[in-house]
């Protein structure tokens, strides 16, 4: 079994090498430090973070204030407060003056368990896609995350960086580098292909295995930028294995199954089915058996690619 | 160069001058409130504010945030007298093409230091400008102003918490306190009275001036710069459309553009 490891503990040790290497990065949270992992850097950097108490909208207009002034300020929370509930902050303070506001909700997804719907958030994604200047990432596992928090800081623009709560095994090689808008095909495969997103990477991974042993070759991309989305990899993707599937702990509305058919349907429409949250809201329960009960798993992933592949032309 | 009170009076003037011919122009637009807050306005330009147009990513400068930015016509005037862009651009506000948004856009108009327009957001953003300048020890102060009607929003509330708490005394507001909202009377539509006793509350330091009287702006802006350990409110009694004789008071002048024949009769008034 890889290394366990939550992506939002990577965040924070990400955070810290922040702090010695960039003195303009400042860090602003909303009463929820200890959970988002912000907590580490207010410790060591306490003159550069700022607890603006439970009111979100604030900290994101504060954020916004804070870049104005060669601040690059990372703004965190859990995601369901961190991207609805500021959706017009982030809109109108952040993203049209295209602000260098980094937003990094933890707590994403169906993931966040036993809290259940009001804490699970399903529609981030795709509210923050929508908004023009915005990048949005998902990383995969902790690896990815350090590299993508690192790479944040280095880019000026907006950005959403989409972590968890629930601890998951570690997916990317140790020689695997992060780039912007650049997919990573994870797995080789030319029989169909499963464009993962986030925690959802692993589950793609252990969907190949047991398809393997039928015969199927699964190719595995990990789409963490899910904006701008590298369309490249997907058309290659529908060229060289005909059949898509999607996986994302998120709403197949607008999320990263919407994105990428958007790219199909324009360009190379193949057979494609998006697995994800139904249009619905979540419940308690323990991660495992959630992602079971919304069709989510691994199972379901095998069972999709099975679909697609049936209908493609022969 | 310090202007004298008169000298800032008879900028004013020329600031609503500016509103007018630009709103007629334009054919839309916002004449009641872009009215009422021209003497602040005007005053934090051509006195209180250390800033330099030949060079307006100074980081010393002070900061100021419309946060009303409805009223933007008023600091687009202020702007281009200050010599941020030519005066005759003016006319262009709200066309096609033009660097004079509707609403304030910080990367098209030189000089604007935030892009605002929804309402609320302006005290959240100013905050943000007076955490950078404690973290740099920088000593420019943040100006922004606050409309009446605007304060009904929560996001101001959140802020006056956050600048209360990190003891923001490099931050001031001026709320144009002119009575009037969209829909009618400000009392009428949502109370925010008792006014002083809320911003107290929330652990500013208050003020209460007549919002067209300069010295009492410039006097007003002096304390809150001695002000140490909290941020000021100062609550400035306007009347919306002030200057125009047939504006003043008038709901109807919030949102709608004077007609050729109105504009003439008020710079007439004006002149």
């Amino acid at each position: 079994m890889p290394e366990m490891v939550a992506t939002r503990d990577a965040y924070g040790k990400a955070l810290l090498k922040l702090g010695e290497i960039n003195p303009k990065v400042v860090v602003l949270d909303a009463d929820v430090s200890s959970s988002t992992r912000t907590a580490n850097f207010a410790a060591k950097f306490p003159e550069r973070f700022f607890n603006m108490g439970i009111a979100e909208a604030n900290m994101i207009g504060a954020a916004a204030g804070l870049a104005t002034c060669g601040k690059i300020p990372f703004a965190s929370s859990f995601a369901i407060f961190a991207s609805a509930r500021c959706f017009e902050q982030i809109r109108n303070c952040v993203c049209w003056p295209r602000l260098n506001v980094k937003i990094v909700p933890s707590h994403a997804g169906i993931s966040v368990g036993e809290d259940g719907a009001s804490h699970q958030a399903v529609e981030d994604i795709s509210i923050m896609r929508m908004l023009p200047n915005m990048t949005v990432i998902v990383p995969a596992d902790g690896l990815e995350t350090e590299q993508a928090i690192l790479t944040a800081a280095e880019y000026d623009g907006p950005m959403y960086i989409r972590l968890g709560r629930a601890k998951f095994p570690l997916v990317s090689p140790p020689d695997y580098k992060f780039s912007i808008g650049k997919s990573y095909t994870i797995r080789e495969g030319s029989d169909a292909t499963c464009i993962a997103a986030g925690l959802m990477v692993f589950e793609a991974l252990s969907a190949a295995e047991k398809l393997q042993e039928q015969g199927i070759n699964l190719r595995v991309i990990n789409m963490s930028t899910i904006k701008p989305i590298d369309k490249e990899a997907i058309l290659k993707a529908a060229e060289e294995t005909g059949a898509i599937v999607t996986a994302e702990e998120h709403t197949i509305i607008g999320g990263l199954g919407s994105a990428v058919a958007e790219v199909l349907v324009e360009e190379k429409p193949v057979p494609m089915k998006r697995i994800g949250m139904p249009d619905r809201f979540g419940l308690s329960g323990p991660p495992r058996k959630l992602l079971e009960k919304f069709n989510m798993s691994d199972a379901d992933i095998a069972r999709a690619v099975l679909e697609v592949m049936g209908r493609k032309k022969l | 160069m310090s202007l004298s009170i008169s000298e800032l009076e008879e900028r004013a003037n020329e600031v609503r001058q500016h509103i007018i011919n630009m709103l007629a122009e334009a054919g839309s637009g916002h004449p009641g409130g872009s009215l009422s807050c021209a003497d602040i306005v005007t005053t934090l330009y051509f006195n209180i504010m250390r800033h330099r147009p030949e060079e307006p990513k100074w980081p010393d400068r002070d900061r100021f945030v419309l946060s009303k930015g409805h009223a933007v016509p008023t600091v687009y005037a202020c702007l281009a007298m200050s010599g941020y862009f030519p005066v005759s651009e003016l006319k262009t506000i709200r066309k096609m093409g033009s660097r004079l948004q509707g609403h304030p856009d910080m990367n098209m108009t030189p000089g604007l230091e935030m892009s605002t327009g929804s309402l609320g957001m302006g005290l959240s953003v100013s905050v943000g400008m007076a955490l950078a300048g404690k973290i740099d020890k920088l000593p420019y102060r943040v100006f922004v102003v606050l409309g009446d009607g605007e304060i009904q929003e929560g996001q101001n509330w959140e802020a006056a918490m956050s600048a209360a708490h990190y003891r923001l005394d490099n931050l001031c507001a001026f709320l144009d306190y002119n009575k009037l909202q969209i829909d009618g009377r400000v009392e009428d539509i949502m109370g925010i009275e008792p006014l002083i006793d809320k911003w107290k509350a929330f652990g500013w330091h208050t003020l209460e001036i007549d919002g067209h009287n300069i010295g009492q702006i410039i006097k007003a802006a002096e304390e809150a710069k001695e002000t140490k350990g909290k941020p000021t409110m100062i609550i400035a009694h306007t009347i919306k459309g002030k200057g125009v004789s047939f504006m003043e008071g008038v709901v109807g002048f919030h949102g709608v553009a004077p007609s050729k024949e109105e504009a003439e009769k008020a710079l007439a008034e004006l002149a």
